[in-house]
C-alpha cells in the first residue's frame, strides 16, 4: 500500500504525477484508490452514471508499464479522470442524461476523449448532468439526481453537478464538464471545486453533445489551480473537426502562476452583489478583496450594467440554440423510438416520451424565438444585447486586467427547492452565464465555507485568451484562501 | 377576350461532384451500397460538427462568377429547421440572406432572339439523404416500410434561383438546357438528370399582357427531362389561363408533374412548411472571399458557351450552327479548332463535323475522345471536294474510311477508288454511250424539256460507278446535245 501521507484518492494532479514519477505509487493504486472511493461513496451521491472499470484498469496497467519504461506522456499520464457524460466515448455509453439516448454508445471519441488518451489519462467514467446539460441542479437527470458531498441533502450544483461531486469527493482526481451557462463553475462553486470555462474556441466541442453551440464550452474541474492549467493545457488547441476553434496563437496558462498580483488592476463588477447574493457570499467576497489588496493589487469598482439583461438575452440564444441541436434525437437512427402510424408520429411520440420537462421546456421556447414574427424580437434582440455586452466588457477590460465576482449568489441549496420553480433555478447562473454571451473565459476557485461548511467560490474572468493572466490572479486567490476543506461526508462501508 | 403572359422562375439544384461532401470527409458517390459513405457527420450522430469542403466553396464561386454574379465578400450559412426521416440532423445547412453568389444573369437564345435570364442567387447548401418507400404501391401512405439511405446525405448542393424573367415554355427549357451546359463544362458537376444530379422546379404564375403585379406563382416539381420541363411548363400555363377564364383563382401551391398522363397535381401541403426558423448556423464561422480568393477562382474558369457562340458567329457560322457547334463535345470542338487552323472554311468544318461526324458517332455509338478524325484530315477532306477530287457523296465514304481507322482521307480516296474522273477524253465516251442508249432523252431535252438532261447525267454517273465529275458531265452533255 501507499507509504504517502493521507489517501491517494486525496491528491491533487499535481501530487500524484509526482508520486507516480517517484516510484511511491501507481496508476493502478490510483484508480483503485478513487474506484474504491466510488464504490464507498455513489449510493449517497450518485456522481457517476457509467463507471468504465474494464477500460480504465488496461489505460492504467499501459500507463504503469510505459511510465516503468521511461515513456512520459506528461503531467495526465496514468492520473484518474472523469467525463461528463455528455461527451462521447468510443465504445462507452453516452446518454447526456437523457432518456432519449439510453443505450446509446458512441462509434467515436470526443477530441477531448482523444486528447486525454494521449496524455495517457486513466478514463474512469462518465460522470451525471442535467439532462443535456439544461440545469443548474443535477437534479435534471433521467437517471436521478446528484447530491453535494459537503451535506448530501443539498445539491452539487450543474449541470456538471456529477463531474464536481466525484472531484469533491475523491472518486476521480479531475473531471472534464461542459459550461454553456455557468454548468462548470456554478457546480465547481457549490462543491468547493476549481472549476475553469476557457475562451470559447479554444477546446474543441467536436464530440460534445451539443446544447447551445456558440455558448458550449469544455473545461476543466479540479482541486488546484495547478491542475486546471495543466489539464487544460492537455484538451485545448486547434482542432480542424471544429470550424469554431481557434487556429491562432494559445497563451500559456502555467506562465505565472507563481507571479503574485503586484500592480495588476483587479476590477469588481458591481451588478453581482445585492439583493439575492447570501451575506456569507458577499463576505467572503470582501475579505478576498482585502487580502488581494493587500498582495498589491488595485481593487476598483467597474460597472457592467447590460449584465442585469444578460439573463433574458441568454435564456433565448441558448434554448434557441438548442430546439435545433437537439432536432437530431428523432427515434429514427439511434436511441429510444416509440412506434407510430407515420414518421411523424414516430418522432413526435419519441420526443414527448425521451425528453425530460426541462429540456422539453426549453425546446418550446427556442422554437418560439425563432419563429416566424418572433425572430427580431427575441432572438435577434438578444444577439443585439449579446454585441452590447461584449462591447462592456471589452471596454472594461480596457481599465482592468480581470473582473471578480461571486461564482454564485448563493451556496448549494437544498434538493428539490428549486427543481419546480425555473425561474429562481435560473437565476443561479447569474454571475456565469454572461461570460458564455461574450466568449471569455472564467475560472471559479474555492475560497471557504458558510457556517454551514457549504463552500463559496470567487470568480475571477478575463478577456478573450486571457487565460495567462486569469491563472495568476486566481493562483493568488488559492493561496490567499487557503482552502483546505474537505467534505464531509460520511462514508458508507464497503 | 384577354391576352395572357406568363411569368417563370426556375430553382435548379446542382450536386457538385467534389472528391468529399460538403461538411465532412465521406467520398460523393453515386450508385454504392446504401450507406457506405457515411461518417457522424453526415448521419447526424450527437456532438459531431460541420467543416466547410473549401473545394465547393470554390466551386460555386465559379458556378456564380460564370453566371456574371457577384460573390458576397462575407457570407453565412444558415441553419434550415424541419423534421423529415432522410434529413439526419432535421436541419439543413444552408444559406439564408447572405447567399455566396447573387446577382447575375444567364443569355439564352430561342428562335434566333436573345433572351437575358436574371440570376437572383446562387447558394450553397447540403442534399439530403434519400428514402424508399417499399410495399404496397411504392406510395408513403400505403408503405409497410421506408428505407433510408444516407449516401447522398451532406452532398454539396448549389441552388441557383433565377428571376421571373422567363416568358414560355421554351424558354424555360432553353434556360435549363443552357444552365445544364455551363455547369457541366464547368466541370463541376455530372448534371446529370436522370441521376437527379441536376434537378429544376418551376415557378409558373400567369397574368393579362400589359399587367405589372405578378399573379399568383406555383411551383412545379419532378421534371427529370428538358422536354418534361418544357411540357410541364407549357401545361401549366394553360391550366392557369384555363382557370383564370372560367373566373376562378390560382391557389398558391407546389404541384407535382405527372410525366404519363402529361398534367400536373396538387401535392399536400408539409405541414409547417412555412417557417424554416432560419438562424445562423453556430457550428460555422462566416466564409470571407476576398478578392484575391475571387480571381483565383475566375482565372480557372474555361471559355464558357455564350462567348464561344459569339466567337464562332464571328468566324462566319450563322447562330443556329455555333449553337450547336457550340454544344458539342470538347473533343468535336479542338477538330474543329485545328481544321480551321488548317486552312479550311469554318463553315465547311462546322458542316461536316455537326452533320456527317455526329450522325456518324450517334450512329457507332462512339466516344468523341476515340474519333481517329484530325482536324488536318478534315481540311484536307474539304480541300478536295472543294477542288473537284471526290464528289461531295464520295466524300462522305471517304469520311467514313477515315473515322474507321483507314487513314487520312486522299489515301482512303485512292484505296476506295474514289477520285473523281476528270478526264475529258474518258468521260467522252461514257457521255456517247448515254447518248446513244437513251434516244428518247435526248428527244426530250430537244423538244425543250431541259431537265431531261438531269437523267442523261445520272445514266454517266451509274457508267462510271459514280467517279465521274457530274459538273464536267453536265458541261460535255450540254455541248454535244446544243449541236
Amino acid at each position: 500500500m501507499s507509504e504517502l501521507p493521507g489517501d491517494l484518492h486525496d491528491l491533487t494532479i499535481v501530487a500524484a504525477g509526482a508520486a507516480l514519477r517517484s516510484g511511491e505509487t501507481t496508476a493502478v493504486e490510483l484508480l483503485d484508490a478513487v474506484l474504491d472511493r466510488a464504490h464507498r461513496t455513489e449510493a449517497q451521491l450518485h456522481a457517476y452514471l457509467t463507471l468504465d472499470r474494464v477500460g480504465a484498469r488496461e489505460a492504467a496497467e499501459t500507463a504503469d508499464v510505459e511510465l516503468a519504461a521511461g515513456s512520459d506522456r506528461g503531467p495526465l499520464h496514468g492520473i484518474p479522470i472523469a467525463l461528463k457524460d455528455n461527451m462521447c466515448t468510443r465504445g462507452v455509453e453516452t446518454t447526456a442524461a437523457s432518456q432519449i439516448l439510453a443505450g446509446y454508445v458512441p462509434p467515436y471519441d470526443a477530441t477531448v476523449v482523444t486528447r486525454l488518451r494521449r496524455a495517457g489519462a486513466v478514463l474512469v467514467g462518465k460522470t451525471n448532468l442535467d439532462e443535456f446539460a439544461m440545469g443548474s441542479s443535477t437534479e435534471n437527470s433521467a437517471y436521478g439526481p446528484s447530491f453535494n458531498p459537503w451535506d448530501i441533502s443539498r445539491v452539487p450544483g450543474g449541470s456538471s453537478g456529477g463531474s464536481a461531486a466525484a472531484v469533491a469527493v475523491g472518486s476521480a482526481l479531475g473531471a472534464l464538464g461542459s459550461d454553456t451557462g455557468g454548468s462548470i463553475r456554478q457546480p465547481a462553486s457549490l462543491s468547493g471545486v476549481v472549476g475553469l470555462k476557457p475562451t470559447y474556441g479554444t477546446v474543441s466541442r467536436y464530440g460534445l453533445i451539443a446544447f447551445a453551440s456558440s455558448l458550449d464550452q469544455i473545461g476543466p474541474l479540479s482541486r488546484s489551480i495547478a491542475d486546471a492549467a495543466l489539464t487544460l493545457e492537455a484538451i485545448w488547441g486547434h482542432d480542424p473537426l471544429d470550424a469554431t476553434s481557434y487556429a491562432g496563437v494559445y497563451p500559456d496558462p502555467t506562465a505565472d502562476l507563481d507571479e503574485g498580483v503586484q500592480g495588476l488592476r483587479i476590477g469588481v463588477v458591481s451588478e453581482f452583489a445585492g439583493e439575492g447574493y447570501e451575506p456569507a457570499v458577499e463576505e467572503k467576497m470582501a475579505a478576498i478583496l482585502d487580502d488581494l489588496s493587500g498582495s498589491g493589487a488595485e481593487i476598483v469598482e467597474v460597472s457592467l450594467p447590460t449584465v442585469d439583461i444578460a439573463l433574458s438575452a441568454y435564456y433565448l440564444v441558448a434554448p434557441a440554440e438548442a430546439s435545433s441541436n437537439l432536432a437530431r434525437f428523432d427515434g429514427i437512427r439511434y436511441g429510444l423510438r416509440l412506434e407510430g402510424a407515420t414518421t411523424e408520429e414516430l418522432m413526435a411520440r419519441t420526443r414527448a416520451e425521451g425528453f425530460g420537462p426541462e429540456v422539453t421546456r426549453r425546446i418550446l421556447l427556442g422554437t418560439y424565438a425563432l419563429s416566424a414574427g418572433y425572430y427580431d424580437a427575441f432572438y435577434g434582440q438578444a444577439q443585439r444585447v449579446r454585441a452590447a455586452l461584449r462591447d462592456e466588457f471589452e471596454a472594461a477590460y480596457q481599465k482592468v486586467d480581470v473582473l471578480v465576482s461571486p461564482t454564485s449568489p448563493t451556496v448549494a441549496f437544498p434538493a428539490g427547492e428549486k427543481v419546480d420553480d425555473p425561474l429562481s433555478m435560473y437565476l443561479t447562473d447569474i454571475c456565469t452565464n454572461p461570460l458564455n454571451l461574450v466568449g471569455h473565459p472564467g475560472i471559479s476557485v474555492p475560497v471557504g465555507v458558510d457556517d454551514q461548511k457549504l463552500p463559496i467560490g470567487f470568480q475571477v474572468m478575463a478577456p478573450a485568451l486571457g487565460e495567462r493572466v486569469m491563472f495568476r490572479v486566481a493562483a493568488e486567490v488559492e493561496r490567499l484562501a487557503e482552502f483546505s476543506a474537505r467534505p464531509l461526508l460520511e462514508e458508507v462501508a464497503g | 377576350m384577354t391576352s395572357w403572359e406568363p411569368v417563370i422562375g426556375i430553382e435548379v439544384h446542382v450536386e457538385l461532384s467534389t472528391r468529399s461532401k460538403m461538411f465532412c470527409g465521406c467520398a460523393v458517390s453515386f450508385g454504392d451500397e446504401p450507406n457506405t459513405h457515411v461518417c457522424p457527420v453526415c448521419l447526424g450522430l450527437p456532438g459531431a460538427l460541420p467543416v466547410p469542403n473549401r473545394q465547393a466553396i470554390e466551386w460555386i464561386m465559379a458556378i456564380g462568377l460564370a453566371l456574371n454574379c457577384e460573390v458576397t465578400e462575407r457570407s453565412v450559412f444558415h441553419r434550415k429547421n424541419y423534421f423529415y426521416a432522410d434529413l439526419p440532423k432535421n436541419y439543413q445547412i444552408s444559406q439564408f440572406d447572405i447567399p455566396v453568389c447573387h446577382d447575375g444573369y444567364l443569355d439564352v437564345v430561342v428562335g434566333g432572339e436573345t433572351r437575358r435570364v436574371g440570376i437572383e442567387r446562387a447558394h450553397m447548401e447540403e442534399d439530403t439523404g434519400k428514402s424508399t418507400h417499399v410495399g404496397v404501391g411504392g406510395r408513403i401512405h400505403a408503405a409497410e416500410a421506408t428505407l433510408l439511405d444516407f449516401n447522398r446525405s451532406g452532398v454539396p448542393l448549389v441552388e441557383i434561383v433565377s428571376n421571373p424573367d422567363i416568358r414560355s415554355a421554351a424558354q424555360a427549357r432553353a434556360y435549363a438546357q443552357e444552365l445544364r451546359t455551363l455547369v457541366a463544362e464547368l466541370g463541376v458537376s455530372d448534371a446529370r438528370l436522370e441521376e437527379g444530379s441536376i434537378r429544376f422546379d418551376a415557378n409558373v404564375s400567369v397574368r393579362p399582357q400589359g399587367e405589372t403585379e405578378y399573379g399568383t406563382k406555383v411551383e412545379i416539381k419532378n421534371m427529370n427531362s428538358f422536354r418534361s420541363l418544357e411540357r410541364a411548363v407549357a401545361h401549366e400555363i394553360e391550366r392557369q389561363v384555363a382557370v383564370l377564364e372560367a373566373g376562378g383563382e390560382i391557389v398558391q401551391e407546389t404541384r407535382h408533374w405527372d410525366e404519363e398522363a402529361g398534367v400536373t397535381h396538387s401535392m399536400r401541403t408539409k405541414e409547417g412548411s412555412s417557417d424554416y426558423r432560419y438562424f445562423t448556423e453556430p457550428d460555422l464561422v462566416p466564409m470571407h472571399m476576398d478578392d484575391e480568393w475571387v480571381g483565383a477562382v475566375r482565372a480557372t474558369l474555361p471559355e464558357l458557351p455564350a462567348a464561344r457562340r459569339s466567337r464562332y458567329v464571328e468566324m462566319g457560322l450563322d447562330p443556329d450552327q455555333a449553337g450547336v457547334m457550340s454544344d458539342a463535345h470538347a473533343g468535336v470542338r479542338a477538330i474543329f479548332a485545328d481544321a480551321v487552323a488548317a486552312g479550311s472554311p469554318p463553315r465547311a468544318a462546322a458542316n461536316w463535323l455537326t452533320g456527317e461526324v455526329t450522325g456518324w458517332l450517334r450512329r457507332t455509338e462512339t466516344d468523341p475522345e476515340d474519333l481517329s478524325l484530325s482536324g488536318a484530315h478534315l481540311a484536307e477532306l474539304v480541300a478536295m471536294v472543294d477542288d473537284g477530287t471526290v464528289s461531295a457523296s464520295a466524300a462522305k465514304e471517304v469520311l467514313e474510311g477515315v473515322l474507321g481507322g483507314e487513314g487520312p482521307p486522299r489515301r482512303v480516296a485512292a484505296d476506295r477508288d474514289l477520285i473523281q474522273i476528270s478526264d475529258t477524253a474518258e468521260l467522252e465516251s461514257a457521255v456517247e454511250t448515254a447518248l446513244q442508249e437513251h434516244p428518247e432523252a435526248v428527244a426530250n431535252f430537244q423538244a425543250g424539256e431541259k431537265k431531261a438532261i438531269g437523267f442523261l447525267v445520272g445514266q454517266v454517273m451509274r457508267a462510271t460507278q459514280g467517279k465521274a465529275d457530274p459538273k464536267l458531265v453536265n458541261d460535255l452533255l450540254t455541248e454535244k446535245l446544243s449541236h
